[in-house]
């Protein structure tokens, strides 16, 4: 699996670690609502197709990935920095 | 008091020889990082023009010669290596003191690329890594900063914590390749 860093390129996916589903991008308000931050914290989709993952290009430029990819076909639709994605969501 | 006395990261470890490829350690003086502030990578860059004489990189690329270098080390990182940084550098970016934390060495011979190879998820032939070149990447499970500096010359370097490491892998890589071109 290929994996192209915003930063460095296309680059082999053992310089990269999982960190999770991107929502963590969409952090609640600190005085949201119980139900709010326990959807947060706890509940995630697990769907079979597009996900949208948060990366970290561990052994490489250090940047924070937002990977759009396709859990069926392992194919990588596209990569952008979770800093660009968190700035145009502000 | 006790008598302290300086050690290079890979004292004792280094030089090493085989097939005609050579891994030397390299004193690279004063390491400092330079994260440019928000907006201010061109400022950063004429700063430093002024200052130590040397080109801030492109990504992905390094500028200067030995003695005076710099290579872009991360995302909105990059590494001055020798010269002492001037306090003007600082209104432009966070000034860090990375000297004496990585272990930099070097890898001269024609089948250096031969070596790397085993060790580098990259493609580092000269016709997509030339003179010049610089890339994060990992070598073994090691992260690492490798740089072209000659056609035949690659710098590498890793945490100073890494150095033993870093040594025992490239120098199995290195007999690798040698016994295969004896072969």
């Amino acid at each position: 699996m290929r994996i192209t860093c915003p930063v460095c390129g296309e680059r082999d996916r053992r310089e990269f670690y999982y960190v999770g589903d991107a929502v963590a991008l969409q952090r609640p308000d600190p005085d949201a609502s119980d139900v709010v931050w326990d959807d947060y914290v706890h509940n995630r989709d697990n769907p079979a197709g597009v996900t949208r993952d948060l990366w970290y290009h561990e052994g490489g430029c250090g940047a924070w990935i937002v990977v759009t990819r396709n859990t069926i076909t392992h194919e990588v639709l596209g990569t952008e920095l979770a800093s660009d994605v968190k700035e145009a969501s502000a | 008091m006790a008598e302290l006395s300086a050690k290079t990261p890979c004292a004792g470890l280094l030089p090493v020889s085989a097939g005609g490829v050579t891994l030397s350690e390299v004193d690279a003086g004063v390491l400092t990082s330079l994260s440019p502030r928000r907006g201010r990578a061109e400022a950063l860059g004429k700063a430093l023009d002024a200052s130590v004489g040397a080109k801030l990189p492109e990504v992905n690329r390094a500028t200067g010669e030995a003695g005076s270098r710099v290579i872009w080390f991360g995302q909105g990182q990059y590494l001055l290596m020798g010269p002492d940084p001037a306090a003007a550098l600082g209104a432009e970016a966070a000034v860090t003191d990375q000297s004496d934390a990585w272990a930099v060495v070097r890898l001269d011979g024609v089948a250096a690329e031969d070596v790397l190879a085993r060790l580098v998820p990259l493609d580092l032939r000269a016709q997509s890594f030339a003179v010049g070149h610089t890339a994060r990447s990992m070598l073994g499970h090691m992260s690492v900063s490798i740089t072209r500096t000659d056609p035949d010359t690659f710098q590498i370097m890793a945490f100073r914590s890494m150095a033993k490491t870093l040594v025992h892998e490239i120098e199995t890589a290195m007999k690798g390749v040698a016994a295969r071109g004896a072969g």
